[in-house]
């Protein structure tokens, strides 16, 4: 019989017993569900954390020179609290890096909190209130889309002018240009000088809640203590010199706050691979575990196939015995029957593909995880679905091959 | 008219289609050995109508299943259409059955669940025709047992008789050497019987080679010969004056 035969008959057969079918492929499409939809949130949120999680924590080509990492993973308290006792980064600190570094670099100070913003009675509160320096915005790669960014002269003398995020604009001033007009930060009032494009949102946080004035501006007060700061942004032009000026960082900070040769960095130098190397862990754990799950799944789903195979075999004895009186031989059966368990599972697989998908897609509108559908992962669901069916249908099959025709055929 | 002598190491005139020589078959029960065949010797030539006799346990449904090819003798030698079809293998049998055996049985034995024109495709499949032959052919056997308006129905949309013709319209389909059925009026009224072995008589005429199985004595009758079984042996190899 012509592998095309076996397979039409073998659909005629499923379509004819819709509900066995359905619970006998359940399994498969379970586990291929699974593998789909986990495998496009795992691959969905490696796409986002590289391309947008790091770059807008971090920045391209750029570190930030921290008192201790910002983003962590699984460290321990006595690490944590070490870290806490480190002594801060001061502006002294950012003045001598910016001095010390011979690799083309542009640096900013950054501090940040949270706090509320005012206008004429309209208050939006959890606003991340930025003080920086004039070249955050060249750092951060932040298109000023109305106005203008502050100078570095208003950055020198700590001028009281914010620039907004886009969001807060829009709350703050409804109809009516924000440019100009003066807004209060915890009572002190800033003249509006710019607003900040769109920036979107991070796992369903807004970008867009910001506010950014010159960091020796009176916002100094709400954001860290005198002559702190959070962090010393420097940004190279390229990878390899972004590693220079890190080196020189590096020296020009245990110079100045005296470490000897064997003692550690009392300072952490984050960089967008430092953030990635968080993910990178996480994304390890589950792409340890998920297939796993998946094999479990796809495991139980075989031997349902199987069983249910072997109960088809049993009930379609004499159909067998009719088939081999005609002249089937028992390669002929074989293919019937392993068509059969493989286009049942090569069935489940193509819907438990159809479901992940939709349930990716949902899940990528519904929530702020992000969701994208490897293309690999389609092929892999239905190769191993397919799969699973022969391996689950060689036993069934061979029983149904060998079976004596003339018993076969006494069969009621 | 008796058949030429045949021993072992012969070979069989090229119009004898079957040729069974002291035909075998035991079964190993385990504590005992049942001789179900103990020596059959029987000649049937193309065009011949046979009909095997023989009370029940006198081997008769063995030596169908031995000249179908469904099973292998433990002894003797069994030659059909002028090849030695005893010690072939089993996909070797199963292609002796396609192509050179055409059975109907009592229980009909179609498949319930596809239609009378698929029933009759299914030794052309076997074949490894095209669907296109396949559908052309099994029609043009479907018209030859009077269904010509029926090819697309269920078995359980048609009547026992013309189950029966279905069944036959499948056992021709691959003009095989021989027709074979095991008491094909089994399951049938009377009335309906009559026309079923009419469907015989005239296939008979056209040329085909019929051998039945049955214990009927009415429906041996319409045979041009009997051959009645007793105990794994035969007993009587009548010929009918015409």
């Amino acid at each position: 019989m012509p592998l095309f035969e076996a397979l039409r008959l073998a659909l005629q057969q499923i379509r004819a017993q819709k509900l066995k079918s359905g619970f006998s492929l359940i399994g498969v499409f379970i586990g291929v569900t699974f593998l789909i939809g986990a495998w496009s949130i795992v691959n969905g949120m490696n796409v986002y954390m590289t391309d947008k999680f790091a770059g807008t924590l971090v920045g391209v080509n750029t570190f930030h020179l921290r008192q201790r990492p910002n983003v962590n993973f699984n460290v321990d308290d006595s690490t944590w609290r070490s870290w806490r006792r480190r002594p801060r980064i001061r502006f002294a600190d950012a003045d001598a890096v910016t001095r010390g570094l011979t690799v083309p670099a542009i640096t900013a100070w950054y501090s940040e909190d949270r706090g509320t913003v005012e206008y004429k009675g309209k208050r939006a509160q959890g606003i991340t209130l930025e003080g920086t320096t004039e070249r955050y915005f060249e750092i951060m790669t932040l298109k000023i889309e109305q106005g203008r960014p502050f100078t570095s002269q208003e950055a020198k003398a700590g001028a009281t002018v914010v620039v907004l995020g886009h969001d807060l604009a829009e709350k703050l001033f409804v109809n009516l240009s924000p440019l100009g007009r003066s807004v209060r930060i915890h009572g002190i009032p800033y003249q509006v000088i710019g607003i900040v494009e769109r920036q979107g949102n991070l796992f369903g946080m807004s970008l867009d809640k910001f506010v950014v004035a010159p960091a020796l501006s009176p916002i100094q007060r709400e954001v860290n203590p005198p002559g702190v700061v959070d962090a010393v942004l420097v940004r190279a032009s390229s990878e390899p010199e972004m590693r220079e000026a890190m080196d020189q960082t590096e020296a020009i900070m245990r110079s100045r706050r005296h470490l000897r040769p064997r003692q550690d960095d009392n300072f952490a130098m984050m960089t967008s691979e430092g953030v990635l190397d968080f993910w990178n862990k996480l994304s390890r754990i589950l792409y340890a575990v998920g297939p796993g799950l998946v094999g479990i799944a796809l495991v139980v789903g075989g031997i349902v196939i199987m069983n249910i195979m072997l109960m088809a075999v049993a009930e379609r004895t004499r159909e067998i015995g009719i088939r081999k009186s005609l002249g089937a031989r028992r390669r002929d059966i074989m293919r019937q029957f392993l068509a059969e368990a493989t286009a049942l599972a090569t069935v489940g697989a193509t819907f438990g593909i159809l479901t992940g998908i939709a349930l990716s897609v949902l899940l990528q509108v519904a929530t702020p995880l992000p969701a994208s559908v490897s293309p690999f992962s389609i092929v892999l669901g239905v190769v191993v679905g397919g799969g699973v069916g022969i391996v689950a249908g060689v036993y069934p099959a061979s029983r149904a091959a060998r079976l004596d025709p003339i018993a076969a055929l006494r069969q009621e | 008219m008796i058949a030429q002598e045949f021993h072992t190491g012969d070979t069989p005139l090229p119009d004898v289609i079957i040729l069974a020589h002291k035909l075998a078959r035991e079964y190993d029960m385990g504590s005992e050995i049942v001789r179900a065949l103990r020596g059959v010797s029987v000649q049937i030539r193309r065009n011949e109508y046979v009909a095997v006799m023989g009370p029940s346990g006198s081997g008769k449904s063995t030596l169908m299943n031995l000249i179908g090819c469904l099973d292998t003798p433990t002894g003797g030698e069994y030659w059909l259409n002028g090849q030695k079809v005893s010690d072939l293998a089993d996909d070797e049998l199963a292609r002796i059955r396609n192509k050179e055996i055409g059975f109907v049985f009592q229980t009909f034995n179609l498949l319930p669940r596809a239609s009378a024109l698929h029933n009759v495709e299914l030794p052309l499949i076997y074949a490894g025709l095209g669907a296109k032959a396949r559908r052309a052919q099994a029609a043009r056997a479907l018209e030859r047992v009077g269904l010509g308006d029926r090819m697309q129905h269920k078995p359980n949309e048609l009547s026992g008789g013309q189950r029966q013709r279905v069944a036959i319209a499948r056992a021709l389909v691959n003009d095989p050497s021989i027709l074979l059925a095991d008491e094909p009026t089994g399951n049938l009224d009377s009335t309906t019987s009559q026309e079923i072995m009419q469907v015989f008589a005239d296939l008979h005429a056209q040329g085909q080679t019929v051998v039945m199985v049955t214990h009927e004595a009415d429906i041996a009758a319409r045979a041009a010969r009997v051959v009645t079984l007793r105990d794994g042996l035969v007993a009587t190899d009548q010929q009918r004056a015409a």
